[in-house]
């Protein structure tokens, strides 16, 4: 059954996928209901599967690789659903879906068993958690960062076609970027700090020096040194989205280095 | 009796010409009584905009009236002269007069073809005319008849559509940087007629604060007030510039008035907050290398109408049907004021009593059957003494008053009692006048088509 869900969820959302494509790239505006429609449904499958395995296993389903994939996925659609629908940002649709669909996508990717993560402490989920929250903010400060780009494009340009049409104006989408970061943030920052507190109480060390924890912490750097020269010297518009766009690379290679970190590692985590 | 216009406008005087000739409404009553003042001047209406200045009069001589009106505007300005003045102006009488105002008040005579604004400039120099009564029977119903005829172009003809487009594309443009207007900050460079149009625009969608400037400061002092916004030194415009959201260029300097240096610096006090430029003059004030500039916008007229769809030929065409819209009322004003010179009525008035004369009569002999020629003499006597002495009076009166102040009043009130239409009985001088007419309007629409 919970299996079936998955199925069902990966389905809606490349549907949705697929509709919010056309939309951008149609004058027509009755599309994005449909869009938004298919996207509701695979949220509601996604969230029946995630109570599903929840109910099972009697914990947050995110000790896994896939689990924490699939948990990214659900929070960013759900984002786009209360940011999009109450901000008439639908659009957003276009380039979250894609992205919840292909964090779908790498979960099932990845072989099953090698990159669970040993419960060694009981409380490691608030760690992966607030990590996991926290990269859904800088995700959607990557989609407003790249939205920006490409109507700063057109508009320099010129091209008043279908795109610049469908694409909010560029200060919407630099709040956006703006408070997807201030979001984001936080979040983890507590992340990276709980999960500290967890080395330090299973293995005697904050840290232990290993590449994705020091990617961690320079992508961390790097989102500090965004947001405060966002306040102190008016690193916005153009360049906050340059540099999101930069920062969620990092955000990524520090995934693909839990991704190749072998089950021993994470177990001496 | 003539109705006379006197002026100058954008494409036969220069703008620091056309300034000189500003009238304050505060002191239009002073000088429309001058101008009703002069002997002859029997009504006045004077139509000042920013392109341009007009005398609309009712004389009693045609050329006479014109050389009275020259006097006036002369006067209007302590330095001018009637050399400096005089290649400047143009001069209708009667069926041309009636056809320039048609045509002005319907917007087609604009700089920009079409613009909404003089229509209601047209309304407020009657309304002046009116409040300080130096309009008549003639002027009114020519100036309404001109208002309505303006009324009916724009809704009956898509003539007001480019006008409109154009600022319409530029604040939809703004909107793609600014998602709302509400806290934006405007600034107007210049005061070319586009630019005032697409600032109208933005004032309209609720902008935070209007800045003007423009080399005259005077008028960025006039400007602020219709805006209500805040006149800036010209000489301030560069540190005036990280102030502004948006910026409106339209100056009609023949060079750049904004340098990308100007708009690097401007960015970088805004700490990147994006700036939107709209050049909307022709040669450009706005260097286009401000493209370059991150975060910096900047759009000309091209760019603009780029933006809406738009076509030549179809302005062209709707600019045609307006023109013919005008000149079919034309004809049928110019039969009205024809009528109430008092030879005409007096003539009608005559030839109208002298037809129901004789169809009575002859209704009376056919019921009667024989009668001796006594008896019908006798008869014919009695009606024709009958409608002399009625007519007696009314005629006496009227060539009388016909020369007092409110002489069309009278010739107008007569008419009306004694149904005197004015289509029947001029017919065949209105058809060679509209003819006169049409000639003119085909020059003019040429000479506009070479202009574009």
């Amino acid at each position: 059954m919970a299996e079936h869900l998955s199925f069902l969820t990966m389905g809606l959302y490349f549907g949705g996928t697929l509709l919010f494509l056309a939309f951008l790239l149609h004058r027509s505006e009755v599309l994005v209901k449909v869009a938004v429609f298919v996207a509701g449904a695979g949220f509601l499958a996604h969230t029946a599967a995630l109570g599903m395995a929840m109910v099972s296993t009697g914990q947050v389903p995110i000790m896994t690789f896939q689990d924490a994939m699939s948990f990214f996925s659900w929070g960013l659609v759900l984002v786009f659903l209360v940011v999009g629908l109450k901000r008439g940002l639908q659009v957003l649709g276009a380039f979250i879906l894609p992205l919840a669909f292909l964090s779908l996508v790498s979960a099932t990717l990845a072989p099953a068993e090698a990159h669970t993560i040993a419960p060694v402490f009981q409380t490691v989920w608030v760690h992966v958690t607030l990590s996991i929250l926290g990269t859904i903010g800088f995700a959607v400060a990557f989609v407003a960062g790249l939205m920006y780009l490409m109507q700063e494009r057109l508009l320099k340009s010129k091209q008043f076609n279908v795109l610049n049409f469908k694409l909010p104006p560029l200060d919407v989408l630099d709040r956006l970027n703006q408070r997807s970061i201030l979001f984001g943030f936080p979040l983890m920052t507590l992340g990276i700090l709980t999960g500290a507190v967890s080395a330090q109480l299973t293995i005697g060390s904050y840290l232990s020096w290993n590449p994705e924890q020091v990617w961690a912490l320079i992508t961390w750097v790097f989102y500090f040194v965004v947001l405060m020269g966002r306040v102190t010297v008016g690193w916005r518009a153009k360049r906050a989205a340059y540099l999101t766009i930069v920062g969620f690379a990092g955000v990524i290679l520090t995934f693909v280095g839990i991704l190749m970190k072998s089950p021993q590692a994470i177990t001496q985590l | 009796m003539n109705i006379i216009v006197l002026g100058l406008n954008h494409r036969t005087a220069p703008v620091e010409l056309r300034e000189l000739l500003a009238i304050p409404d505060s002191r239009m009553g002073e000088a429309l009584a001058r101008l009703r003042a002069y002997p002859g001047v029997k009504e006045a209406m004077f139509l000042g905009t920013c392109n341009r200045v007009e005398v609309y009069a009712v004389v009693e001589k045609g050329e006479w009236g014109f050389r009275k009106l020259e006097d006036f505007l002369v006067a209007i300005h302590f330095s001018l002269s009637s050399e400096d003045l005089l290649p400047h102006l143009y001069r209708y009488s009667d069926a041309e007069a009636i056809a320039h105002l048609f045509r002005v008040s319907a917007s087609l005579d604009s700089m920009v073809v079409g613009e909404p604004q003089i229509l209601g400039q047209v309304k407020a120099a009657y309304e002046l005319a009116l409040t300080h009564r130096s309009s008549g029977v003639i002027l009114n119903k020519v100036v309404k008849k001109a208002i309505s005829v303006g009324k009916s172009v724009r809704t009956n003809t898509r003539i007001g559509e480019y006008a409109v487009s154009v600022s319409y594309a530029a604040v939809e443009l703004a909107k793609k940087v600014f998602s709302s207007l509400k806290q934006q900050v405007v600034l107007l460079v210049g005061a070319g007629e586009m630019g005032k149009l697409a600032a109208q625009h933005l004032v309209n969608h609720g902008v935070k604060e209007v800045l003007l400037t423009t080399r005259n400061h005077h008028r960025a002092l006039t400007l602020a007030e219709r805006f209500q916004g805040q006149a800036v030194p010209y000489e301030q415009l560069r540190s005036t510039l990280p102030k502004a959201d948006i910026v409106i260029c339209a100056t009609g300097a023949p060079h750049f008035v904004i340098t990308k240096d100007d708009i690097e610096a401007a960015v970088h006090q805004r700490r990147n907050r994006p700036i939107f430029l709209i050049d909307i003059t022709v040669p450009r004030n706005i260097d286009p290398a401000v493209k370059d500039v991150d975060n910096a916008f900047v759009f000309d007229i091209d760019d603009l109408k780029a933006h809406v769809w738009h076509n030549q030929d179809e302005r062209l065409k709707e600019a045609a049907i307006a023109e013919k819209l005008v000149k079919e009322e034309v004809g049928s004003m110019v039969a009205w004021v024809r009528g109430l010179e008092a030879t005409p009525t007096i003539m009608a008035l005559r030839k109208k009593a002298e037809d129901i004369k004789k169809t009575e009569l002859e209704k009376t002999f056919n019921r009667l059957g024989e009668l001796s020629e006594k008896d019908r003499g006798a008869i014919e006597g009695l009606a024709s003494a009958i409608v002399n002495k009625l007519l007696h009076g009314p005629l006496v009166t009227l060539k009388a008053e016909a020369q007092s102040q409110n002489g069309f009043a009278f010739i107008e009130v007569a008419r009306r009692f004694f149904e005197l239409h004015e289509r029947e009985l001029h017919a065949q001088d209105i058809q060679s006048q509209e003819s006169e007419v049409s000639d003119e309007f085909s020059e003019e629409s040429h000479s506009q088509k070479d202009l574009q």
